[in-house]
């Protein structure tokens, strides 16, 4: 009976908490729309809301006697316009904490809906107020909004899957887009022709026109909904590929039948430069972008010695990338990310570990909250905007799309099946292309119309169709991926047995496509290869890292990180007991003699592990020292049987730490950000907080045992010469010194360190 | 010409059934085999190792000896040939065939254990059914032998590490006096599990006579 008590009044306590934060949320939510409608109001002028309060002083005109000195006074407008912006992406962000308190909504429902739906609310009670909400600005959008995030895709795009996959992904974006593009357009058309529907207005380019705004896959919606169903590399690569460079086939498209809206004919030579254009577009912004690439990468190169500004190169040359690709209209988004793969290779081996997650971090925030409020934006923008809707028309446009994108898959897929060596299944292709949602970028586009009489019936279209995938698509596809079963990406990391056998096999079908005679994919690429090792890497890669074979810098990249994890997780005396207890005395044969069995690194490498090791130990200790105070009121019966078993947990410890090399146990680091993952190649957007949230504090079996080693390290105790326990020693020494420093962590070791060792620690 | 023309297609039929191939690849090979061969109707070492193509890759000697390894044959028979025929090089050569959409779940599996099966032939060098540490060793100098000094003396240590990543995945609890003697084909399946051998392991084989375009010989 108490428990049912105790447990109900927790549920209620979860229960208030979660109404106190909803609450609180309502509440800026009314700031938001006070903000936004004082905003309308100090344009054209409404009569004062009697909620507001005004300030004399701000109205005052002058007075002929004097004025007492104000204390305190009012001035909004100084800060309005970064109050309010500030105000919306609190607003966002907190939607986007909201949802994951609430854990059966999330596992529902995806985020991106959700969103939608805040912004819908918002825009509600903006409306309702009486003012106008907000609507999202098409400059906005594409200008600051929308580079975060492709930049983001762009710098983590996994190359081997796209490259391997380029055709295909082509195929769809540049044929696929073409056909969703005019059969829309034509259909609509058509329909529209017929008598009764009431659209006789419409023209054909006006038609052609909106077909090829709403033909487009959108990268937002795509990267947003397949970031939750961790569908395998293959699906995600097609799709999202596909989403990417579509974006030079719309450009052209919407340029092209803008033009032609206007003028009213086409003739065989515009349609003939409108593929000339269509070239020139997606190839000049590629070019555009391996510029800035390479002249991203070369800056690199010398940054050596002003660490700090490292991220600012990458972020500021891909923005220059996209901004001077839309200077000419050609395709930012092809810029952006032939910028970011272009950079990659040589920026990473150039810069300082602390840069590289600084730009993993930041790429991930500045698009997290971009995501978040265009999709609030457009909840609201659908409240805001003039509607005008013809139940023909926009029920013609979802059924349009979805029907051509059905076939356009299928039909296409038949082609390349032909061409392609694995191919692909029928259920992956209902995947791609139930997949291929439309987003912000279709809406931005139509609100860009200036052509007005069809406009407003557009834009509710699009609206719809938005709706329609978003919600509809995006909450069926994962029971679907189940239901289909799927193959879902593994969730495992890349292991050096991998990495070896992965080289292996480029050099094997390399020498067997040799044999036989002919220059296939792996032949050139191997070419390529070369070229980039011989040339390019030696111009752009700092130091002695340029001549490092791929391999190479694997391992000591796993190394690192092995040992980072080894350390960081606070004590490796938790040891559970799938921890395999295999070490290098198994491996080598009995015969040789025990010298050095610890495999060596170079003197670089070692410097920043053991830099590494001696930050952490010296946290750890610090961590644990107040512990240590509170064990010392242990029962001392209690710690006499735990002994023994503490001084069998420690030997294995110090062999553990004595190499890096072990098999960590599953624990990781969690970081609160949601799309961040630690782990190497461009695995950008893998777990999503699924990783085991890892207890950061030591439980007592770990205090005591350290305890013992510095005890241990007291005595002196004669080990044989390992290097671990000599570090261990050591370190332990100096820290006794700093007995007195305070009890946080010692802080970030100084820029100046970094400058040793050019090496980095991903 | 019209009589020997008919015997060698009713061969190549048997070795398309055997191998699997279709008649063009066959015809293709054939021709490929011929140049190689100088007109002979044998291969040996010296032919392929005067491929020009072939100079620049870094195993290059090892998969040369694919070619001559019995154990490739699918014949159960251990050792090496002095000179293989037409035949022999199909046979190797099939194990780079590309599954089809056709392929079942069962065909697949077997497609990977025999791709699996030659990549582990080729690291066995002494054929007794296990990789040991000193092959691997051999294996992975072999990989970065283009790179020079950095590559010999990381290759002991990469190869120690790989080692001991397969002893931990497949044989977890081991006391300090034990010894992993190598590495089984059981423990190689499993360790190299992910990355899916039948889709990875494979080239295209065209179906257009490729020997007329410019190649190496």
């Amino acid at each position: 009976m108490a428990e049912l008590l105790g447990s109900s009044s927790v549920r209620s306590g979860r229960a208030s908490f979660c109404l106190r934060v909803v609450g609180f949320v309502l509440l800026l939510v009314f700031a938001a729309a006070a903000s936004a409608s004082r905003d309308i109001s100090n344009g054209t002028s409404k009569e004062p809301n009697p909620a507001r309060e005004e300030d004399p002083h701000h109205r005052s005109n002058t007075t002929h006697h004097k004025k007492a000195f104000p204390v305190l006074s009012f001035n909004y407008e100084h800060v309005r316009t970064p109050f309010e912006i500030s105000l919306w992406i609190l607003l966002a962000l907190l939607m986007k904490l909201g949802f994951h308190i609430i854990p059966r909504l999330s596992h529902v429902v995806p985020e991106s809906c959700l969103l939608i739906f805040v912004g819908l609310l918002v825009g509600g009670i903006i409306k309702a107020i009486g003012e106008k909400p907000p609507i999202l600005d098409s400059t906005l959008f594409f200008l600051y909004l929308l580079p975060p995030i492709i930049l983001d895709a762009g710098y983590f795009l996994p190359i081997r899957p796209f490259t391997e996959n380029l055709g295909t992904i082509l195929v769809f974006a540049v044929v696929g887009t073409l056909w969703n593009a005019f059969f829309i357009g034509g259909m609509m058309y058509a329909v529209c022709q017929i008598e009764g529907t009431g659209l006789g207005g419409v023209d054909l380019l006006s038609c052609l026109l909106f077909g090829a705004i709403i033909s487009a896959v959108d990268p937002v919606a795509v990267l947003a909904m397949f970031e939750e169903i961790h569908i395998n590399e293959l699906l995600h690569i097609l799709v999202f590929g596909e989403s990417l460079l579509n974006d030079a086939v719309t450009v052209v498209l919407y340029h092209l039948f803008e033009e032609f809206a206007h003028i009213g004919t086409v003739t065989v030579a515009d349609a003939f430069l409108g593929v000339v254009c269509f070239f020139v577009v997606s190839l000049g912004g590629i070019l555009v972008g391996a510029i800035y690439g390479i002249l991203g990468a070369f800056t690199s190169r010398f940054t050596s010695h002003t660490r700090v500004i490292e991220p600012l190169f990458v972020f500021l040359y891909s923005y220059m990338a996209y901004l001077s690709a839309e200077v000419f209209h050609l395709s930012g988004i092809m810029s952006l990310i032939a910028c970011g793969v272009m950079m990659r290779p040589y920026v990473e081996a150039n810069i300082s570990h602390k840069s590289y997650t600084t730009i993993k971090y930041f790429l991930k925030m500045w698009s997290s909250v971009s995501e978040t409020l265009i999709f609030i934006f457009l909840g609201v923008s659908t409240v805001a905007g003039p509607h005008s809707w013809n139940w023909t028309f926009v029920v013609l446009t979802v059924i349009l799309c979805f029907v051509s994108r059905m076939l356009g898959v299928v039909g296409l897929t038949y082609i390349i099946n032909k061409f392609r060596i694995v191919k692909l299944t029928k259920k992956e292709q209902f995947i791609v292309a139930y997949g291929g949602l439309r987003g912000a970028i279709a809406f931005s586009l139509g609100f860009l119309l200036t052509n007005d009489k069809m406009k407003d019936m557009f834009l509710t279209a699009i609206i719809t169709v938005i709706f329609f995938t978003v919600f509809v698509q995006g909450m069926t596809i994962k029971p679907l991926v189940d239901l289909l079963a799927v193959k879902k990406k593994k969730e495992s990391k890349r292991s050096i047995n991998e990495e070896i056998h992965t080289q292996f096999l480029d050099h094997l079908l390399t020498g067997i496509e040799d044999v036989c005679g002919h220059y296939g994919h792996h032949h050139w690429k191997d070419k390529l290869n070369r070229f980039n090792k011989a040339y390019v890497k030696k111009w752009l890669i700092a130091g002695e890292r340029s001549t490092e074979p791929q391999l190479i810098s694997f391992y000591n990249k796993l190394e690192m990180k092995q040992a980072i994890m080894l350390v960081e997780s606070g004590s490796a005396a938790k040891l559970p007991s799938t921890l395999s207890s295999v070490s290098m005395q198994n491996i080598q044969p009995r015969a040789q003699p025990r010298g050095r069995i610890i495999p060596r690194i170079s003197k670089g490498r070692e410097e920043e592990i053991r830099k590494l090791l001696r930050a952490n130990l010296q946290k750890t200790r610090q961590r644990l020292r107040s512990y240590s105070r509170h064990d010392l009121m242990i029962d001392p019966f209690e710690d006499n049987m735990s002994e023994v078993r503490f001084r069998k947990q420690r030997v294995e410890m110090e062999r553990r730490m004595s190499h890096y090399l072990t098999v960590p146990a599953n624990r990781q680091e969690a970081p609160p950000v949601r799309k961040v993952y630690l782990a190497d190649d461009g695995d950008s957007r893998a777990v999503s907080g699924r990783r085991a949230t890892q207890p950061n504090l030591s439980s007592p079996d770990a205090v005591s045992l350290l305890d013992e080693s510095s005890q241990r390290a007291n005595q002196r105790s004669p080990d044989p010469p390992r290097r671990g326990p000599e570090l261990q020693e050591s370190q332990e020494e100096q820290d006794q010194l700093k007995l007195s420093r305070c009890l946080s962590d010692p802080g970030p070791n100084k820029d100046g360190d970094e400058d040793k060792n050019k090496g980095f620690i991903p | 010409m019209g009589a020997s023309q008919t015997h060698s297609e009713h061969k190549f039929q048997d070795l398309v059934d055997k191998t699997g191939f279709s008649l063009e690849q066959i015809i293709n090979l054939h021709k490929r085999f011929k140049q190689l061969s100088g007109n002979e109707d044998t291969i040996s070492r010296e032919n392929l190792d005067s491929i020009p193509a072939l100079a620049t890759n870094p195993i290059r000697k090892q998969i040369i000896e694919a070619f001559f390894d019995k154990r490739n044959q699918r014949q159960d028979e251990v050792g090496s040939f002095h000179e293989i025929g037409f035949e022999q090089f199909l046979m190797v050569m099939s194990h780079f065939r590309p599954p089809t959409l056709k392929t079942t779940e069962e065909e697949r599996e077997v497609m990977r254990r025999e791709k699996l099966r030659f990549l582990f032939n080729m690291h066995d060098t002494d054929s007794d059914g296990t990789i040991t540490l000193d092959e691997y060793r051999k294996v992975v100098e072999e990989l970065l032998s283009k790179s020079g000094a950095i590559g010999l003396e990381a290759a002991k240590a990469i190869a120690d590490a790989a080692m001991l990543e397969v002893a931990s995945t497949n044989v977890p609890h081991m006391e300090p006096d034990e010894f992993y003697e190598g590495i089984t084909f059981e423990h190689f399946e499993q360790i190299l599990k992910g990355l899916e051998m039948e889709s990875r392991m494979h080239i295209r084989f065209l179906d257009v006579n490729t020997t007329t375009m410019h190649c190496g010989k």
